[in-house]
């Protein structure tokens, strides 16, 4: 997959002195949903607002489709849509006037039809008379997708997009972004619901203290959600593993008073008959058993405790 | 050149004129209205007339110029500030849009809007005092660039200010002064000999004198002068905007 968005050693330290983001390197791929996760100050938005513009960055560099953001900046944000955390908007203006001003803005020139078509497909068109103070806050924050793909964007930058939102509301936002996936639409998401990034993402980053300290494939993260540990108590403690138990992947834990077995809940067969079986037969008894299993949510807080 | 940019943001300036008539065309033409009845009428008909001219003829173009510079200063301050203060700037700044695209539309509309109540004015006080005008190309230039030049000034304004108090600061506190002391209702050889220079230290001077002297082909200053003055100003003014954008100075952190 030939990466969109290349993101190279940025770094940004606020004139308080405040470092934000420290050497942040990131590629996103064409195409994919990629969720950025991370504790509030992090440094989500901070990165999200360098890329688009909003915040100078202190150094690095940053392109969009091989197109650098502050040298040819305008082929670099013409690429680009944003929907912001706040729900920033032009209170007194009308849905479809502030949805046509963002296609202008971007240097597009009008195309009720497409307008339409958006409004239509985010459930706004009965709304498009209304003034934007008049809506509810998940129809403000629908303007503010509307506005970001006004100008058909190729990247999709959503910056916190259920904050605040009902489940109802955040199932449609998902529903949403996947449409926006199929239409092959690249879209970055922040967000701190684990759920959230399950849900949409095809990968996962974790940033912490202005550190990218975790990049990878959400389907990876899964495999490690889907892993399950079986700890056996034993009534007596082993030395060492009896050979004929070494098929089995065991370890020894607890001064050789536990056997650990880690098996795959997604696999076909656990494995778990077989090694009762076996440990039953090499005369090991044990006491107590007990499964545990590590969630996203769970090594998301370690890494991120990790870092602190 | 972005003009689709520019065209939308110039648009939806114009638009926002639209929704707020009465306070952008209405209310200064009430105001100034009432200049031309309480000065021109009622204290001008016991006012000799200066330099030939009756003293409510002699005021307008000060009136004109009087509410050229407020408009423009409070349209384009208003125009940019507010965006900042709701955060709907954001838009803005990550559009793909110029530092230059972005002050053509928002003091282009700026300027656009206090021309259009300076003609307003224009053909008001055509109601109250016969006009005459003698060098209408000098007074279309003044009067575009002193717009573009305070509209500009209102666009600083706008960026500067952190606050509602401080938009209405600057207007307030400098500006009024500076135009009522401007030689709008006087001519200033009309002041003792000291004040007639340290006015001169006033930029407004320059600019009704200048446009006087369009209409009525006398002036307190030398034209020349008031002109070179106008283009002095509108260099300022876009040499702090270029350094405004360059640094990004309370646009970007």
């Amino acid at each position: 997959m030939p990466s969109i968005l290349a993101v190279k050693s940025l770094s940004k330290t606020y004139d308080t002195g405040f470092q934000a983001l420290k050497n942040v390197n990131l590629e996103i791929e064409k195409g994919e949903v990629f969720a950025l996760l991370g504790p509030n100050g992090a440094g989500k938005t901070t990165l999200i607002s360098i890329i688009c513009g909003i915040v100078n960055m202190t150094s690095g560099s940053v392109t969009v489709a091989g197109h650098d953001i502050l040298g040819d900046f305008r082929a670099a944000r013409s690429m680009i849509g944003l929907v912001p955390q706040e729900l920033t908007t032009d209170a007194f203006e009308t849905v479809w006037a502030t949805v046509s001003f963002s296609r202008g803005l971007f240097g597009k020139p009008k195309n009720p039809a497409l307008i339409e078509k958006i409004l239509k497909d985010l459930s706004l068109w009965e709304k498009k008379d209304s003034k934007i103070m008049t809506l509810s806050g998940g129809m403000k924050r629908r303007v503010l997708i509307a506005k970001a793909l006004a100008h058909e964007p190729q990247i999709l930058f959503l910056d916190e997009p259920t904050a605040g939102v009902d489940v109802e509301l955040r199932r449609e936002m998902w529903r949403v972004v996947e449409r926006l996936k199929d239409t092959g639409v690249t879209i970055i998401l922040t967000t701190h619901y684990i759920e959230e990034a399950e849900e949409m993402a095809d990968r996962v980053g974790v940033i912490s203290k202005g550190e990218i300290i975790l990049v990878e494939e959400k389907s990876e993260l899964m495999r490690k959600l889907g892993r399950k540990q079986l700890t056996l108590q034993l009534a007596e403690p082993l030395d060492t593993l009896p050979t004929g138990l070494n098929g089995h992947h065991l370890e020894l834990a607890g001064d050789g008073r536990e056997l650990v077995y880690t098996y795959d809940t997604q696999g076909e067969r656990t494995g778990i008959t077989a090694l009762l079986q076996d440990l039953g037969e090499a005369g090991i008894r044990f006491r107590d058993l007990s499964t545990s299993q590590s969630s996203l949510e769970e090594i998301f807080v370690s890494l991120v405790r990790d870092n602190r | 050149m972005n003009f689709h940019a520019v065209a939308a943001i110039y648009r939806f300036e114009m638009a926002r004129t639209g929704r707020t008539l009465l306070q952008s065309i209405v209310s200064p033409v009430i105001s100034t209205s009432l200049y031309f009845i309480v000065f021109g009428a009622a204290i001008g008909s016991r006012i000799t007339e200066i330099d030939g001219v009756s003293y409510g003829a002699f005021i307008v173009p000060g009136l004109i110029m009087l509410s050229l510079l407020t408009q423009s200063l409070s349209n384009a301050s208003f125009g940019i500030y507010f965006p900042r203060f709701t955060g709907t700037i954001y838009e803005l700044l990550s559009a793909p849009v110029s530092y230059l695209e972005i002050v053509v539309s928002y003091v282009g509309a700026a300027a656009t809007k206090s021309l259009i109540v300076g003609a307003i004015i224009l053909a008001t006080a055509g109601f109250f005092v016969p006009l005459r005008i003698e060098h209408p190309v000098f007074m279309l230039l003044f009067l575009i660039l002193t717009a573009i030049t305070f509209s500009l000034f209102g666009f600083i304004i706008g960026i500067w200010a952190d606050s509602f108090e401080k938009l209405q600061l600057v207007p307030l506190l400098i500006i009024t002064p500076l135009t009522f002391l401007g030689g709008s209702f006087y001519s200033i050889h009309m002041l003792p000999p000291f004040w007639q220079k340290v006015t001169l230290l006033n930029p407004v001077v320059y600019l009704v004198s200048g446009f006087r002297w369009s209409f009525y082909g006398q002036a307190d200053v030398n034209v020349g002068v008031s002109l070179f003055m106008t283009f002095l100003f509108l260099a300022i003014c876009l040499a702090i905007v270029g350094w405004i954008f360059k640094t990004g100075y309370r646009l970007k952190s």
